[in-house]
């Protein structure tokens, strides 16, 4: 079996005495679109929030290609190539679409200019982002300074998503991504979700939306009681089947090996 | 019963027995304590009063015009039961109805320094006479300006646009000795002679005695007599004369008699400065407390005025003939700060 | 079959629909949109226009004496401080927060400069040495207080401000050191006070020094990644902290530097008024909120240029300048004041209004 991108193993997570992550399973294979539902409550954004970095788990172990990782910081998830697009997107909104996508990994000019002060290239950082907007399909960019607020929902989305897939990264997250948006935005931002998969990169996808997840998703990952039910083909079972595995309406299909 | 009756005699009894004993009670209550005007006051009235045996308590505002500090410190003395309270007030108008209430509750209210208005709502004001202080720098500068007074250009660097009575008295008082007519002495500003350049306020401090003197520099660049509110302004208005080269050509006077005042009156930088004694002030108001606690005595203001005058000198190591004045040696003894 | 029983494509029937929604289309409407979109890409724009405005409006009311360059040239001296202070300012407010504490930073800096070299006799550049230190040690009290324990600025620095200023009050016993005596024994603290001349215009040290410090700090915020962080930081912290910024170092860096700022404009006071007097710079506090405020910087942060603080400074000055030349009453200057702080943060809060 080829390897997993991204996999978790008897994952654990306590807050007090509740128990947030139970011996928690994840798998998530290269070039595919995994979607994760679950109930309120389930714990699938504790999953996603250690898988990002943002949480250390109490125990269990996260795999990256393969190889051990443990991460300190969303930092340090995004050096090792695990980027997030969160449900706030967190864009600055009075920054240009171009501050915005380097915020943090800023370039600066080559040579004495850059090193001795600190001179950045925003040249340079304009027309990589407008290349990387490109390369995703979004078109016709007048004003890459054009500050992020004056952007719409669905415009903003893009930016957000099109600086998570610019830096050398491995995986991609996304929180709920359609969820602000009116139905015209949202079908935009599920084809940009599908060039982003086209361009190689997997992506894990949290949403609440179950017509979105059954359009895109090839796996999808039913969360409950801090763990993972089962992971069904979205060809194979239709949403009140997925909703009622959720819910504990109805009983799951078996994993192979699964205890 | 007749054991709560005993009981409560006896109870009554010790406690009229220690308030007998209990020392007079007075307050100090200051503009601000970091004036060394201020500081010099305290200390005067401390010394006095642990000579007499007071128990003295100090209040200050935050900064010059907190009134409402001053009233708090009232209220705090009428309730600790002070028999006096020493006061340099920060409004002068505003804080009449605290001191009325503390005058009818039997306190002794002195003003020191600055008079209430109006003046009698003090029982008695201990102050200099500024009026005299700025009279005897501007018949000073006349003198020694001599045929020239009669084309000087005149800059008048005051306190504050609220127009302190201090401030007033002061500025008027100089003119009148220069020999330049009044408008209202009630207030500086409008006064018609062509030899005031303008007026401009300082805040009593160096910072805005130097953009004061810059704003009448820019006016007309050929000032050349300036009086000065207190000796931190015309400090800050001989930086400004330093700065365009003329402060060998403009005579400064000013009002204070502070150490740092006087020293710079020694090495040129203002030419004469009427000296006031604060430390005299608050000494003489701690013993008029006293004489009220014991004897029932307000004090009385100096003949022919309506305030008890403590005193005022010119310091000049440049005398000049009518104007009687004590050199800087004599005015270094007696400054304060 | 019915055609819409497939729930899982209803959406995909819009796909045949104008797909024209993430394009970066600036549309204008008009002039008064074109002007708001431009005025939220420059807003120094604003203060900039006022200021040029008001020095040719005194011009023609004054005539040649208020245009003369030795008049021109005092306005920059009497706002050198105000403008060094209202720098300081400027970084804290452009991080959504406030410095109360300023001018108690300023006064304690210059007054451990000047006891330093009188009352312990060192030499006077290394008691500047620790007089610069010592403002940065205050900023650093300031920017642990509001990153680390996450106390609102407005309140920390309202407490920060007395506690910095007593302890200028107790250290310094109120004494004042005369300018004489410190032209006497130890110029370096009266440095920049010293002055050249270009034609009839004047400039002190002080000027110079206020004008390089808003070049590099200005120069700092546009072109290094340290100043797109400070901009993010006050525009929306949790989206910078996501996003990778390290913001409690950014908040930290920020008020350490305001606190450096801040002495050294200590040091220029000394130049300026010769002495050293801990009682001076009680209203800086206030003053720099005005500069900055009406020099476009918006209190909810993110935004404004410190070129705007400048512009603001010196539309203080010369209405102040001004105002005593033509001949009227203090008073109305501090009305006109405020007109202008009100009507600086009405077109800021116009120019936010920018959306698509």
């Amino acid at each position: 079996m080829i390897q997993p991108v991204l996999q978790t193993h008897s994952l654990v997570k306590h807050f007090g005495r509740v128990v947030a992550l139970d011996h928690c399973e994840f798998e998530l294979r290269a070039g595919e679109i995994l979607a994760i539902i679950g109930d309120n409550g389930a714990g699938k954004s504790t999953l996603i929030k250690i898988i990002s970095g943002a949480l250390k788990p109490d125990d269990g172990q996260i795999f990256l290609n393969g190889e051990q990782v443990h991460f300190a910081s969303p930092l340090e998830a995004r050096k090792a190539g695990i980027e997030t697009v969160y449900q706030s997107l967190a864009l600055s909104p009075a920054l240009s679409i171009a501050d915005n996508m380097f915020l943090g990994r800023e370039q600066r000019k080559k040579g004495w200019l850059g090193s001795i002060f600190r001179l950045l290239d925003h040249a340079g950082m304009a027309q990589s982002a407008r290349d990387k907007l490109s390369a995703l399909g979004l078109m016709t960019i007048q004003n890459i300074g054009q500050a992020v607020e004056t952007l719409s929902g669905g415009q903003r989305q893009g930016i957000a998503v099109a600086r998570a897939v610019a830096f050398k990264s491995q995986v991609v997250i996304m929180d709920e991504p359609t969820a602000a948006l009116g139905v015209k935005e949202s079908r935009r931002v599920l084809e940009l979700i599908r060039e982003v998969k086209a361009s190689g990169l997997p992506i894990v996808l949290i949403s609440h939306n179950m017509p979105h997840v059954f359009e895109v998703a090839d796996r999808i990952h039913i969360h409950r009681l801090g763990r993972r039910l089962c992971v069904i083909d979205p060809q194979e079972y239709s949403m009140s089947d997925a909703v009622a595995f959720m819910t504990g309406a109805k009983e799951p299909p078996l994993m192979p090996n699964d205890s | 019963m007749k054991k709560i009756i005993v009981a409560g005699i006896a109870l009554g009894a010790i406690v009229a027995g220690s308030v007998a004993q209990a020392q007079v009670g007075a307050c100090l209550i200051t503009k601000t304590d970091t004036n060394p005007f201020f500081v010099k006051m305290k200390e005067g009235a401390t010394a006095k009063a642990r000579e007499l045996g007071i128990d003295l308590k100090s209040y200050a505002g935050k900064v010059d015009g907190d009134n409402a500090s001053q009233v708090a410190a009232i209220e705090t003395c009428i309730a600790d039961g002070a028999k006096g309270i020493l006061l340099t007030p920060s409004d002068t108008k505003a804080i009449v109805s605290s001191v009325r209430q503390a005058r009818d509750a039997g306190i002794l209210v002195i003003a020191l320094d600055t008079p209430l208005d109006p003046i009698d709502a003090a029982d008695a004001t201990f102050a200099t006479d500024n009026f005299l202080a700025g009279e005897l720098i501007g018949k000073w500068a006349a003198a020694k300006l001599g045929a020239d007074a009669a084309n000087a250009k005149i800059g008048m660097l005051d306190i504050a646009i609220s127009q302190p009575t201090v401030g007033v008295l002061r500025d008027q008082g100089f003119l009148q000795g220069f020999g330049i007519a009044l408008g209202d002495p009630n207030k500086w500003g409008d006064e018609t002679d062509s030899r005031i350049v303008g007026n401009d306020v300082t805040a009593g401090n160096e910072e805005g005695g130097r953009r004061a003197m810059e704003n009448l520099l820019a006016i007309d660049p050929g000032i050349n007599l300036i009086y000065t509110i207190n000796e931190p302004a015309a400090a800050g208005a001989y930086e400004a004369l330093k700065a365009i080269g003329r402060e060998d050509d403009v005579l400064i006077v000013s009002v204070d008699g502070g150490c740092p005042g006087v020293a710079n009156v020694k090495s040129g930088v203002i030419g004469a400065t009427s000296q006031q004694y604060p430390l005299l002030m608050a000494s003489l108001g701690i013993e008029a407390i006293k004489n009220w606690a014991d004897n029932n005595v307000k004090p009385r203001p100096t003949p022919g005025k309506d305030f008890f005058d403590t005193g005022v000198s010119l310091v000049t190591d440049q005398p000049v003939p009518g104007v009687p004045s004590i050199d800087t040696t004599e005015g270094t003894n007696l400054c304060w700060g | 079959m019915p055609p819409q029983s497939d729930p899982q494509n209803f959406a995909k029937t819009t796909g045949g629909a104008d797909e024209a929604v993430v394009e970066f289309d600036d549309q204008k409407h008009g002039f008064v949109t074109g002007l708001q979109h431009r005025l939220h890409q420059t807003p120094a724009a604003v203060p900039l226009i006022v200021l040029i405005l008001s020095i040719v409006i005194f011009g023609l009311f004054l005539g040649a004496k208020f245009f003369a360059p030795f008049a021109l040239t005092l306005i920059l001296q009497q706002v050198a401080i105000v403008g060094i202070v209202a720098a300081a300012q400027s970084l804290v407010i452009l991080t959504a927060g406030i410095d109360l504490s300023v001018g108690a930073i300023m006064v304690f800096s210059s007054v451990i400069m000047g006891q330093f070299t009188f009352r312990y006799g060192m030499p006077a550049e290394f008691a500047i040495a620790c007089g610069l230190a010592a403002g940065m040690l205050m900023g650093a009290v300031n920017g642990v207080l509001v990153a680390f324990m996450r106390l609102p600025p407005f309140i920390v620095t309202l407490g920060t401000w007395q506690i910095f200023l007593a302890a200028n009050f107790l250290y310094s016993a109120n004494e004042t050191i005369r300018s004489q005596d410190i032209a006497e024994k130890a110029a370096a603290l009266q440095f920049f006070g010293e002055k050249f001349e270009i034609g009839g215009a004047v400039f002190t040290y002080g000027v110079v020094a206020m004008l390089l410090i808003v070049a590099v700090l200005t120069y700092a915020l546009k072109h290094t990644a340290w100043g797109r962080h400070v901009y993010a930081v006050g525009d929306d912290p949790e989206a910078a902290e996501l996003a990778g910024v390290r913001t409690k170092r950014v908040l930290v860096s920020i008020y350490v530097l305001a606190g450096l700022i801040c002495a050294f404009a200590g040091w220029v006071l000394i130049g300026r008024i010769g002495s050293v007097s801990p009682t001076s710079g009680q209203l800086a506090n206030i003053e720099s909120i005005t500069a900055v405020v009406i020099g476009g910087i918006s209190l909810f942060g993110g935004r404004g240029s410190i070129l705007g603080s400048l512009f603001g400074a010196l539309i203080v000055g010369v209405f102040s300048l001004g105002l005593r030349m033509v001949g009227t009453d203090p008073q109305w200057t501090f009305l006109l004041i405020g007109m202008l702080i009100i009507f600086a943060v009405t077109v800021d809060q116009w120019i936010r209004k920018v959306s698509a």
